[in-house]
């Protein structure tokens, strides 16, 4: 009984959740221009939304912005990430508290300081101010999914590569780099997303020539949605649909296969130590200073 | 610490918080307390009524002598606490946003409560897809849901007409407060979700267990096992709704029509709207922002270990 209310209930919510999301989709098969009257279902608004060169050319723009906005924060944010990791505790909690900002400020009030910023400098809005916007809560993101992979890491790795003879950029590259990749990867992607996605950073620092897709879609809001947009907004559904599963998909396999090293590295340790064939070194390495960085967490009670 | 050059490479990051961050908040603040005036030749301050005379007096000149000079003055930026007093005419516009966004912050709580404890309940293949499920409606466009919730809301929209159906209605729904709240809970719902979920995940079922095998029903599992457990939740979730729940301008003016502004909206009016006043506009962001500070430090009670980080991530 319990379970059937939890289940309607969920069901109830995620209704709430996609009834507009159908309502858009349906939309974009509803031969009439008006959004309230179905007067027969067409194709229409997808073939034209191909020829609608306004949506194209922000679609364009969005896709750019978010792509160098996004790369340029993941190189620098990483970069900044360890440089933060390796100060002491008093600047890196001030650099962390400031790093905060950009990400629970009010957007609105992040959107107009930066606008004040480029409009005193008088820098013209545009794509430079755009991706500079962009950027400003693109780093946020990236340094605070990279930050707790390098507190994850063991510290004693780096090191154990330097005494295997790694130059200390080898040991870089070779392994810390691979150990934060998921932070980073995730990183990267949370910035892409928001983006794509930011409509109130893009208002306040946009130019004429560098309109997002939020933006278009914005200034059809005051005047009238061209059903086009929804046949966009169907489409852009589907390709986050397919990411979406390929995603889960892929990461459950990843997890499976994780689960399934564990269990074989925890049965190599326990019976003998032939395992660290497979890894040699680092494997050992891992584990001891695992339980060494253990025990001062222990002493320490934590960080 | 581990990498000896690694400290250098936090210095571009340091340059662009300073440039790009701590100059902008200064400009705010700058602009807040500040305010552009006309000054004649020897540098005295121009009241407008002077102004408006030598306006008229240089009309007259122009059209005695058939020329088209423009009132030529000085500008200069000085201090005054002007713009900041003028935000108390706006009071009542933001304890309306604070009054709206707290009801849409509490419903989103109600709902997302319930919902989150129960996606915490199923087998993990099925939470992840449920999770999925969540986040997908915040990849869409957000300006184009909700003016899907146009569609459904207006007077011979989707609703009204389903009404129709058994003779009730037709409502008034949009351009109301009730429209604008329900926005707000529409577009702000998974971020209570998500940090719930990650929060409640975590609560094992052997713990519930625990406590009803020692006797606790099951108002008291939840009362004091399930509730002070998923207090850090709760508050990043009362955050991350409340913040930009209080600071819309977008969900406010489709949903809202022209009559229930926010305090977003007035924001907006001074920098790129008809009612041009950066420096109004700076003092009431300036406000608005002390507001938040207030309102999320009193949420921060309810969360002593400082986990909100955990949750965001």
């Amino acid at each position: 009984m319990r379970k059937v209310i939890s289940r309607i209930y969920l069901w109830a919510v995620f209704a709430f959740l996609y009834i507009p999301i159908i309502v858009l989709i349906v939309n974009s098969f509803n031969a009439s221009k008006s959004r309230s009257v179905w007067t027969g279902f067409t194709f229409d608004w997808y073939k034209r939304l191909f020829s609608n060169q306004a949506i194209i050319n922000s679609l364009g723009n969005t896709l750019i912005v978010a792509a160098v906005a996004s790369v340029l924060s993941t190189l620098l944010g990483t970069l900044a990430a360890i440089g933060i990791y390796s100060m002491k505790k008093v600047p890196r909690s001030v650099l962390i508290n400031i790093t905060y900002l950009p990400i629970m400020n009010p957007e609105i009030v992040t959107g107009v300081s930066l606008m004040l910023l480029f409009v005193s400098c008088k820098i013209n809005l545009g794509y430079l101010t755009l991706i500079l916007a962009h950027m400003s809560f693109c780093l946020s993101y990236v340094i605070l999914n990279v930050l707790p992979k390098l507190r994850q890491m063991d510290r004693h790795l780096y090191e154990a590569a330097l005494d295997l003879g790694c130059s200390p950029r080898q040991a870089f590259m070779r392994v810390v780099i691979p150990e934060i990749m998921p932070g980073i990867i995730s990183g990267f992607l949370m910035s892409f997303t928001y983006s794509i996605d930011d409509f109130v950073i893009s208002y306040f620092t946009y130019g004429p020539t560098s309109q997002t897709l939020s933006i278009t879609i914005f200034s059809m809001t005051r005047r009238k949605v061209s059903p086009e947009v929804n046949a966009l907004s169907a489409i852009i559904f589907v390709v986050v649909l397919v990411v979406l599963l390929i995603v889960n998909f892929a990461g459950s396999r990843d997890e499976r296969r994780e689960k399934q090293l564990e269990r074989r590295a925890i049965r190599g340790i326990r019976i003998t130590r032939q395992l660290t064939a497979a890894s040699p070194a680092v494997t050992a390495e891992k584990n001891i200073g695992d339980s060494i960085t253990r025990g001062r967490e222990n002493k320490n009670g934590g960080e | 610490m581990i990498f000896k050059a690694s400290k250098l490479t936090a210095a571009p990051y340091i340059l662009w918080v300073m440039i790009f961050i701590i100059v902008p908040m200064a400009l705010i603040a700058v602009f807040a307390f500040t305010t552009t005036v006309k000054v004649d030749g020897e540098g005295n301050i121009l009241s407008a009524e002077e102004i408006s005379v030598m306006e008229e007096e240089l009309a007259v000149y122009n059209e005695e002598n058939g020329t088209e000079e423009e009132l030529e003055l000085d500008e200069r930026t000085i201090f005054t606490l002007d713009n900041i007093i003028k935000v108390n005419d706006y009071l009542p516009v933001l304890f309306k946003s604070l009054w709206l966004a707290a009801i849409a912050t509490v419903i989103c709580l109600v709902i997302a409560y319930p919902m989150s404890f129960a996606i915490s309940r199923v087998n993990a293949n099925r939470q992840k897809v449920m999770i999925m499920l969540v986040m997908l409606p915040m990849w869409m466009n957000f300006l184009l849901r909700t003016y899907a919730w146009m569609t459904l809301l207006e007077k011979n929209g989707w609703i009204n007409k389903l009404l129709s159906f058994f003779n009730i209605g037709p409502f008034q729904m949009i351009n109301t407060q009730g429209a604008v709240v329900l926005g707000m809970v529409y577009n702000y719902l998974p971020f209570m979700i998500l940090p719930l979920y990650s929060i409640m995940v975590k609560i094992h079922d052997t713990t519930l267990e625990a406590s009803s095998d020692l006797g606790a029903n099951v108002f008291q599992t939840f009362s004091r096992v399930i509730l002070p457990l998923s207090m850090p939740g709760i508050a990043s979730g009362i955050t991350m709704v409340f913040v930009p729940a209080i600071s819309t301008f977008i969900i406010s003016r489709m949903l809202g029509g022209g009559t229930n502004l926010l305090i977003g909206d007035l924001i907006d009016l001074q920098f790129l709207g008809n009612a041009y006043n950066p420096n109004l506009g700076a003092a009431i962001s300036l406000v608005l922002m002390a507001f938040i500070l207030l309102c999320m430090s009193i949420t921060n009670q309810l969360d002593n270990e400082d986990n909100i980080e955990g949750v965001l991530l």
